[in-house]
């Protein structure tokens, strides 16, 4: 009936997972009666988990990117505190269980962390940088949203049932074979990547078709905005390069399922074959990760510097050149399993050549600062932050690519130090400030900007503090992933490191505290203009939040910098023209539904559930029939309707304009 | 907010165009990342071919006529599938509607061969859990069935649809996608047939 789900499942073999999972159980239930004591359900149903609006969607990605933050940093800290006491003694954590938290922390922080915040700021700026009125399939988006919710939901449920994978985020077989660690743990992980991955193909194949097909009249690939362009490549390797984890994760799951040798130590399997499939998604993932980045910093340079981004089209040409190269670097995660000297040679130099546009677009952000006029917003120190750090990254990144250095350095806290230090500045920095760029522009009110100053400060010493240790470490020797260890020489720098992450945590706090700054102040930090930073791309031509349809009349774009084109040229007012009906998307509680279908149903493979899993399976195709049946799935806001909201934004707007006056 | 529906009030014969050209891009996409799938499994194939761990090889195991007769099944399906969107074309709903089942019948007769293949293969003692070959060779042959068999559910599907719908745009337009759909899945046939079962015996 239950499969081989049975109470033992609970983890109550270490206080310290009991009450990890107690402390999940306590949140989901605290927030789920807030929402009650609220009478929250009806609200939340019909205006967010059923939106199929890009806007909303994209504020959902980005509160399960921020839970996701803060249940991945736990897990962080919680290590750094063991490496930190684990000299000559077993520290606080059984290595069952430390294996679980390194494991689930790369997991968490890749697929559940950063692709939600990365979707999210693509859905909340990249329709409304190319003036269209929503993504090309609203109702996919939606889909997306909950498969990769599923996802996140399967690894959460893995502290309160079972265990999780310890076989690390990458899951290399033969370990990760059911011969070798035949619990629960690699299942959970297989489908919550399965699930989540399925959602992030969609999302590039529906970014890709917004970018290409629904851009505003005017606006030629040459005038789209530098996050656009980025969104736009890493859709392309979101389309391309996930199906490449869905054959490694599938394969595996048959392999330890249905019992095939693929990646089996016996009977002709091949698990030098997993890696390669592995990073094959694996490298352009690093790039899909990265490169909405630095569109974001692309904008926050040229917004806070008050000039036009330098060398639009050298930072465009080296974009796409990254897309491709990205493609053509995975060995480099393997010099050490036995390829020739030559295969590892040309992969060797294929990184070096990646590094080069990549310094192409350093050098972009540096002379668009150069004479600029900047203002230190957040964002702009995020950015400033990300150039001094990466450069640093970088530079530990070409060691790495030489296969003799790597021989020397593979899978030591060197190796750990070089990921994060490209991995936090250049994704999670260029998100955050992507986030409090564009909250404005979701919520209609400014973030406070001390805290955010304050959270940069602590993220940025408490990074150098955490990772630069690591770097020395790895150097003496040092292998990743250690539970405890007895070179007693190592032992103060993994004290500097735990101190790196506490500062850390001061970070986060600040980042909460901002948001609860922000949320009490939002009366005074209103925005009515929707262009908070006297922007120059579509998405400030627009209120804030913007109305659903986001634009009344669709903006003609004219030059690189449309909103500052329409500035100069004086039409960036009240919208000449007469109003028209507007079709919108209705919204649907099919994405929902089918996420959830998805979650159970993976939850029903990984214990064995199979009558379930069967149930789920058939009711996700009865759901997916009758969506793909109904052709009435638009809805027609009237003409009138539209000048009235417009009226009213108008009106609000011209209000605030003589009380300010006056 | 009104909630009529969209035919109420009849919005331009080119912005509908649009929007099933945006689909057709977007099912173009999906089929280039299916693309992948298939590619990275004929890689596999290609490294796990020599590995029959002491158990039977392909020129032990595959029918050239069985693989022949799948081929001639599926490619002839493609053939009445192109029949049925030219009598869509024509606005013949009855044609179209017959096409389809012609289609449905090759399609489900290729699923049956293979299944009986597939069945013939691990009551034989070579199923995929024999040997890293044989997991490679049901994987990748399997993958395609099961693209196959969900194409031949999506044909009842649409055949429904325009019964009862007619041969509207939304309708046409579906039809187009599973045509992309069901000529991709020969392309990727006639890449198995020449990969596994004709080198497997010659």
């Amino acid at each position: 009936m239950f499969g081989r789900l049975t109470i033992e499942a609970l983890p109550l073999y270490s206080a310290i997972a009991a009450g990890g999972a107690a402390v999940t159980v306590g949140g989901a239930l605290l927030v789920a009666i807030v929402i009650t004591w609220l009478k929250g359900w009806k609200y939340l149903w019909t205006e967010w988990l059923t939106s199929v609006d890009h806007k909303r969607i994209g504020i959902m990605y980005i509160v399960l990117a921020l839970i996701m933050l803060l249940r991945g940093f736990v897990d962080a800290i919680m290590m750094r505190a063991q490496q930190a006491v684990a000299l000559n003694s077993g520290g606080y954590l059984p290595p069952e269980h430390f294996d679980q938290i390194f494991s689930s922390h790369g997991t968490i922080m890749i697929f559940f962390m950063a692709m939600p915040f990365m979707t999210g700021l693509l859905n909340i700026a990249v329709p409304l940088q190319i003036g269209t009125r929503d993504v090309a399939f609203p109702f996919l988006n939606s889909l997306s949203l909950w498969l990769s919710a599923a996802g996140a939901g399967l690894v959460m449920v893995s502290l309160v049932i079972g265990k999780f994978s310890t076989a690390g985020w990458t899951g290399y077989p033969p370990y990760s074979g059911i011969a070798y660690s035949p619990g629960v743990g690699v299942d959970y992980w297989i489908w919550a990547l399965l699930i989540s991955g399925v959602g992030s193909t969609l999302s590039g194949i529906n970014f890709l078709v917004t970018i290409l097909k629904r851009r505003a009249p005017g606006m030629t690939l040459m005038r789209m905005p530098p996050f656009t362009w980025t969104a736009f490549c890493a859709s392309l390797l979101m389309a391309f390069a996930f199906p490449a984890l869905t054959v490694a994760c599938l394969l595996l799951a048959l392999d330890r399922l249905l019992g095939m040798h693929f990646f089996t130590n016996e009977l002709g399997g091949n698990m030098m074959n997993y890696v390669n499939l592995f990073w094959i998604w694996g490298h352009p993932e690093v790039y899909i990760l990265i490169l909405p980045a630095f569109g974001v910093f692309s904008e926050v340079v040229a917004t806070f510097c008050r000039k036009r981004l330098f060398g639009y089209e050298s930072l465009v040409y080296a974009t796409m050149a990254i897309g491709i190269l990205s493609f053509t670097v995975w060995l480099h995660h393997f010099f050490t399993m036995g390829s020739s000297a030559n295969v590892n040679a040309f992969f060797g130099v294929t990184t070096m050549i990646i590094a080069v546009p990549t310094g192409v677009k350093v050098f972009n952000w540096l002379l668009t600062m150069y004479r600029g006029r900047i203002t230190f917003h957040p964002s702009m120190l995020w950015t400033v932050g990300f150039i001094v750090t990466f450069v640093i990254g970088g530079m530990t990144g070409v060691l790495l690519a030489m296969p003799p250095v790597d021989f020397l350095l593979h899978n030591t806290t060197f190796l750990v130090a070089h990921f994060h230090n490209m991995i936090i500045p250049g994704v999670l920095f260029g998100y955050l400030a992507g986030y409090m760029y564009w909250f404005p522009k979701a919520f209609g009110f400014k973030m406070n900007e001390s805290w955010g100053k304050a959270a940069f400060w602590f993220w940025i010493v408490g990074f150098y503090l955490a990772f630069m240790p690591l770097y020395v470490l790895g150097l003496m020797g040092m292998p990743r992933r250690m539970e405890q260890y007895n070179d007693p020489s190592w032992q103060p720098w993994l004290v500097a490191a735990s101190m790196g992450a506490v500062l850390i945590l001061i970070g986060i706090a600040c980042l909460v505290m901002q948001l609860v700054a922000s949320i009490r102040d939002r009366k005074q930090a209103a925005d009515l203009t929707g262009d908070p930073y006297d922007g120059a791309t579509l998405e400030w031509a627009t209120a804030s939040p913007p109305p659903p349809y986001n634009f009344a009349l669709l903006p003609e774009v004219r030059d690189r910098e449309p909103l500052r084109d329409m500035k100069e040229r004086g039409v960036s007012g009240a919208p000449a023209g007469t109003y028209q009906d507007i079709e919108i998307p209705m919204n649907s509680p099919v994405g929902v539904i089918l996420g959830g279908l998805a979650f159970v149903l993976g939850f029903a493979v990984v214990w064995y559930i199979w009558w379930l899993a069967i149930v789920c399976g058939l009711a996700m195709w009865a759901v997916l029939i009758w969506r793909a049946s109904d052709d009435h799935t638009d809805i027609i806001l009237t003409a009138a309707e539209v000048e009235h909201m417009e009226r009213a934004r108008y009106r609000a707007l011209e209000a605030a304009r003589t009380a300010g006056r006056a | 907010m009104s909630t009529h529906a969209p035919a109420a009030h009849g919005h331009p014969h080119a912005e509908a165009a649009e929007i099933h050209e945006q689909r057709a891009l977007g099912f173009w996409l999906y089929l280039m990342g299916d693309a992948v799938i298939f590619a990275l499994l004929f890689m596999t194939y290609g490294i796990m071919v020599g590995n029959t761990a002491g158990g039977p090889t392909g020129k032990q195991l595959f029918d050239l006529n069985n693989a022949a007769v799948e081929t001639a099944l599926l490619l002839s399906s493609s053939i009445t599938f192109g029949f049925a969107t030219l009598a869509a074309r024509q606005m013949s709903r009855q044609a179209a509607l017959a096409w389809l089942a012609v289609t449905f019948v090759l399609g489900a007769g290729f699923i049956f061969l293979e299944v009986r293949e597939f069945v013939g293969l691990i009551r034989a003692g070579a199923g995929p859990d024999r040997s890293g070959f044989l997991s490679a060779f049901f994987t990748l042959v399997g993958t395609h069935g099961t693209h196959v068999s969900f194409g031949l559910v999506w044909i009842v599907i649409l055949g429904a649809q325009i019964a009862i719908k007619g041969l509207t745009l939304p309708v046409t337009s579906r039809l187009y996608r599973l045509g992309l759909f069901w000529h991709f899945l020969d392309i990727a046939w006639v890449g198995i047939f020449s990969v596994v079962y004709l080198p497997g015996l010659l």
